[in-house]
């Protein structure tokens, strides 16, 4: 008994050799959803990488300046600014505990991102139609590889919204919805900012 | 706790966003948008590089905005773990970018002659 007290007493007197508090926030999704996104962040610049290498090669196949529509790329691009705003009024909205409000601008963002979308398959429709498809030639190939893959990021989120706009509406703003939500503002903002790359070096690049 | 609030918990470690850093972001956003924009469509200066340099410039500085406004990165968010991650991101995608470009650009200047570069030389283009 007494050599058990003397123990605890040098416990107690003993220096620490570890941290007070957990240097990571529990359970980290937040963080670990982060670097979710750096890696994809490599992979659009590979895919930027393909295109630039790749841009000056046509062989034949028509030139950007001839068929890029500018104008319906600044409607799409502004449709996923939008969103994005539209998004964070949302995520404002769940800071507040406002279950309506939220699934509201949710459900705005998703408009908004869906029109993107069909401005997308508008426009990959009409330059496939005019002989600038993917098969056409190297610079047409890295152009849908690029754009392609972006658009299927936004696809994908829309699919993901559509199931937490059902998930936050069957089970409210639990904390696990909530942190289901901040993971996927992220993932939507980062997709606008990989959107601005897209617009600055493919179109208007492109074009001039 | 208070009565009206007894069930609301957050996220630990989510940034708290606020509607007037929403507005900011989105003013710059459309700023910087617009700008880039205009100097392609209008034709407003008449020098491609230099055109292109600035479309760049203000690629990247929307890029920023977005972070800092919309994905509230700060240097101390989870700890500094998020910047550090980025950093390190920033780092590869310079390399392998303007490693790729380099590269292919030395490459295609090594290669052989292009079908048209031989057709320019051959003496029936003089006739």
């Amino acid at each position: 008994m007494s050599t058990n007290n003397s123990v605890a007493e040098q416990v107690d007197n003993a220096p620490l050799f570890h941290m007070q508090k957990d240097p990571h926030n529990e359970p980290g999704t937040l963080l670990g959803f982060w670097i979710y996104l750096m890696s994809d962040c490599l992979i659009f610049a590979m895919l930027f990488a393909t295109r630039a290498v790749l841009a000056p090669n046509y062989a034949g196949s028509p030139l950007p300046k001839e068929v890029f529509d500018i104008p319906l790329i600044l409607v799409s691009t502004f449709c996923l600014l939008f969103s994005s705003i539209t998004y964070g009024f949302s995520v404002l909205q769940m800071q507040q505990n406002k279950l309506n409000g939220t699934l509201i601008w949710l459900g705005v963002t998703w408009l908004l991102g869906a029109a993107f979308i069909g401005i997308e398959l508008y426009e990959f429709n009409h330059l496939i139609h005019i002989g600038a498809s993917p098969q056409s030639s190297a610079s047409w190939s890295s152009f849908f590889a690029l754009v392609g893959t972006h658009g299927l990021h936004v696809f994908f989120g829309l699919v993901w919204m559509v199931v937490l706009i059902i998930q936050t509406k069957k089970h409210g703003l639990t904390i696990a919805n909530q942190r289901r939500l901040f993971c996927l503002s992220m993932f939507w903002h980062f997709l606008d900012l990989i959107w601005i790359a897209v617009f600055s070096l493919v179109y208007l690049a492109g074009v001039l | 706790m208070s009565s009206h609030d007894n069930t609301h918990q957050e996220v630990e470690g989510a940034p708290h966003a606020s509607f007037r850093e929403y507005m900011i972001g989105f003013g710059l956003s459309v700023i910087l948008t617009l700008i880039p924009f205009w100097l392609v469509m209008g034709e407003v200066i008449d020098h491609r590089g230099l055109t292109i340099f600035i479309v760049v410039i203000f690629g990247i500085a929307q890029m920023l905005v977005h972070m800092v406004y919309f994905l509230h990165l700060n240097a101390t968010s989870e700890d500094g773990w998020n910047i550090i991650s980025l950093a390190f991101t920033v780092m590869l995608v310079a390399i392998a970018v303007a490693g790729s470009v380099w590269v292919m650009y030395n490459l295609d200047n090594n290669m052989m002659p292009s079908m048209q570069d031989v057709m320019n030389t051959l003496p029936l283009n003089s006739n």
